[in-house]
């Protein structure tokens, strides 16, 4: 029963890791951007979001209905003008834009929040939960979270296939001189990437604070798991990236029933064995 | 007015000057071959209309409007639609999904989905299936099916013929007629010299990147063509040097 307990909290853990891997894995399924500031941006919502709950007294949901709109309109401007400008000059160029983009952005949320570990107040909400099954409980958090997750997963699929700027996103991926062909503009089809990936990535990291405590330095091990979750699942598969998510969440739960040290390196070790030995990955997305 | 007009148009692919100060004028309902050998510029100049390669020097209306400097996403909106050189059909979309790109900008016009199912028939029960799995005869209709459902005045194709079989080549041009009495113009570029004048109402031969010889099929005997393509003798009657 311990073990099965371990499973559906490594599960439902996993649906956030899927959630926060989402937009890495557009970006660089769209625009060919490993987004090495991506943890960090979860990080910044994170502390953006105490400092609304603590400046206006809003309620938690609300700090969130606002925040994660506001990471999409911050996300578009960010492609526009810093990321837009770089994507020519190569992949090292961009590389190197978001690898200066998380450093200057844990400095200054270490300049402005200090280096305390924080976390985000969830209230009653964030430790009730309920009886599943005999021993097996289910927190009414993570299990909201990985609905929500799954939800916002399914959303972004119907939007890639069902809508004409979606089809576009995904035929950019393909190949983006042939997209400007049949009229996309570029520019605006990587800021639409890029703005749902900021809104996916600050509401995990919203979730993350919830859950757990973080400071400014927090982003670059967040980052890990997103990297993680997506190359498990197989890149550009969104459905690859949720199994990616739960095997990594379950590993890492499985890891902790065994030993608590475990938690962090049995999830890196099913990582290496992918890498290893099914480098596309469990679901590959592509026919290519 | 001529649907498009081109002055003196000079491309640049990389160093070398791959179209160099061609001009040339199409009618609305025209049918325009630009043939000529490999690394004649075609190919250049065609993307230099399509937006994707900027000119050095020169112009190019559409309609009297000057979209020399204008993206490849609003020359479409313009009314420009190019089939690129091998296909690109985007890989990981279905065939009705790649159909579909072309619908992006909403330009109205005669081309809808249905229309182009009844120009290719056999797309409808292959409509879900991913556009890598059609041989390279159907990928080209899919290609030339994608430009149309951009709704354009003016269709580019380019190097239809390559790589596929003589009798595919042949079928996709049986569709070229139809496809101009919806009121598209077509500008082909083509290596195949006798489809290319079965198909055109006049052709512009290139040689190096410059115009070597333009007129009417009937027009030319297949002398002047053959020396105009391979380069040889006497080359003075464009004016040029």
């Amino acid at each position: 029963m311990q073990w099965f307990n371990a499973v559906v909290q490594g599960l439902l853990l996993g649906g956030l890791y899927a959630l926060f891997a989402t937009g890495l894995s557009l970006m660089f399924g769209v625009m060919r951007i490993v987004n090495l500031a991506h943890g960090d941006l979860a990080v910044v919502a994170s502390f953006l979001a105490l400092a609304l709950v603590g400046g206006t007294g809003l309620p938690l949901w609300v700090v969130i209905v606002v925040t994660v709109p506001l990471f999409a309109v911050l996300g578009y401007l960010t492609q526009r003008v810093l990321l837009q400008g770089s994507l020519s000059s190569g992949p090292l160029a961009t590389l190197l834009v978001t690898f200066g983009l998380s450093i200057v952005l844990q400095n200054v949320l270490l300049e402005i929040f200090s280096a305390d570990t924080r976390t985000l107040d969830g209230g009653s909400f964030a430790t009730s939960s309920f009886q599943l099954a005999g021993s097996v409980t289910v927190g009414w958090l993570p299990l909201v979270t990985f609905l929500l997750a799954c939800a916002v997963l399914a959303g972004i699929q119907v939007f890639l296939t069902r809508t004409g700027l979606g089809r576009m996103l995904r035929a950019s991926s393909d190949d983006r001189e042939t997209a400007n062909l049949v009229g996309a503009d570029s520019r605006h089809v990587y800021g639409v990437a890029t703005a749902i990936a900021f809104a996916t990535v600050a509401l995990a990291g919203l979730m993350f604070a919830v859950r757990s405590s973080f400071d400014p330095a927090t982003g670059p091990s967040r980052l890990i798991f997103a990297f993680e979750a997506v190359v498990i699942g197989g890149l550009g598969s969104l459905w690859g990236t949720l199994l990616g998510g739960i095997v990594l969440g379950v590993t890492q739960s499985l890891g902790s029933q065994i030993d608590p040290a475990m938690t962090l390196l049995a999830g890196h070790l099913v990582f290496l064995a992918v890498l290893a030995f099914r480098p596309q990955g469990l679901l590959a997305g592509r026919t290519t | 007015m001529s649907l498009l007009s081109i002055r003196d148009l000079t491309v640049h692919h990389g160093l070398l000057r791959a179209v160099d100060g061609v001009s040339l004028e199409l009618e609305r309902g025209e049918v325009l071959a630009v043939i000529g050998a490999n690394g004649a510029g075609k190919s250049t100049l065609l993307r230099a209309l399509a937006g994707l390669n900027a000119p050095t020097s020169g112009t190019v209306h559409l309609a009297g409007r000057d979209i020399t400097r204008s993206p490849a996403h609003q020359r479409v909106s313009a009314g420009i639609a190019l089939v690129p050189e091998g296909r690109r059909l985007f890989r990981s979309l279905t065939v009705e999904e790649n159909l579909l790109t072309g619908t992006y900008r909403k330009r109205s016009g005669p081309w809808t989905l249905q229309r182009v199912y009844e120009l290719f028939p056999w797309m409808t029960e292959r409509r879900r299936q991913n556009a890598a799995q059609l041989s390279g005869g159907e990928q080209q209709a899919v290609a030339i099916g994608r430009a149309l459902l951009t709704n354009p005045d003016l269709l580019l194709v380019d190097e239809l013929s390559l790589g596929l079989a003589p009798v595919i080549v042949r079928r996709i041009y049986e569709t070229l007629p139809e496809i101009v009495a919806a009121g598209t113009t077509a500008l082909v570029v083509e290596q195949d010299v006798s489809q290319a004048l079965r198909v055109a109402d006049r052709v512009h031969c290139l040689l190096e990147g410059r115009s070597v010889l333009a007129g009417r099929p009937a027009d030319l005997t297949a002398e002047q063509v053959e020396h105009a393509y391979f380069g040889i003798g006497d080359l003075t009657q464009d004016g040029k040097d």
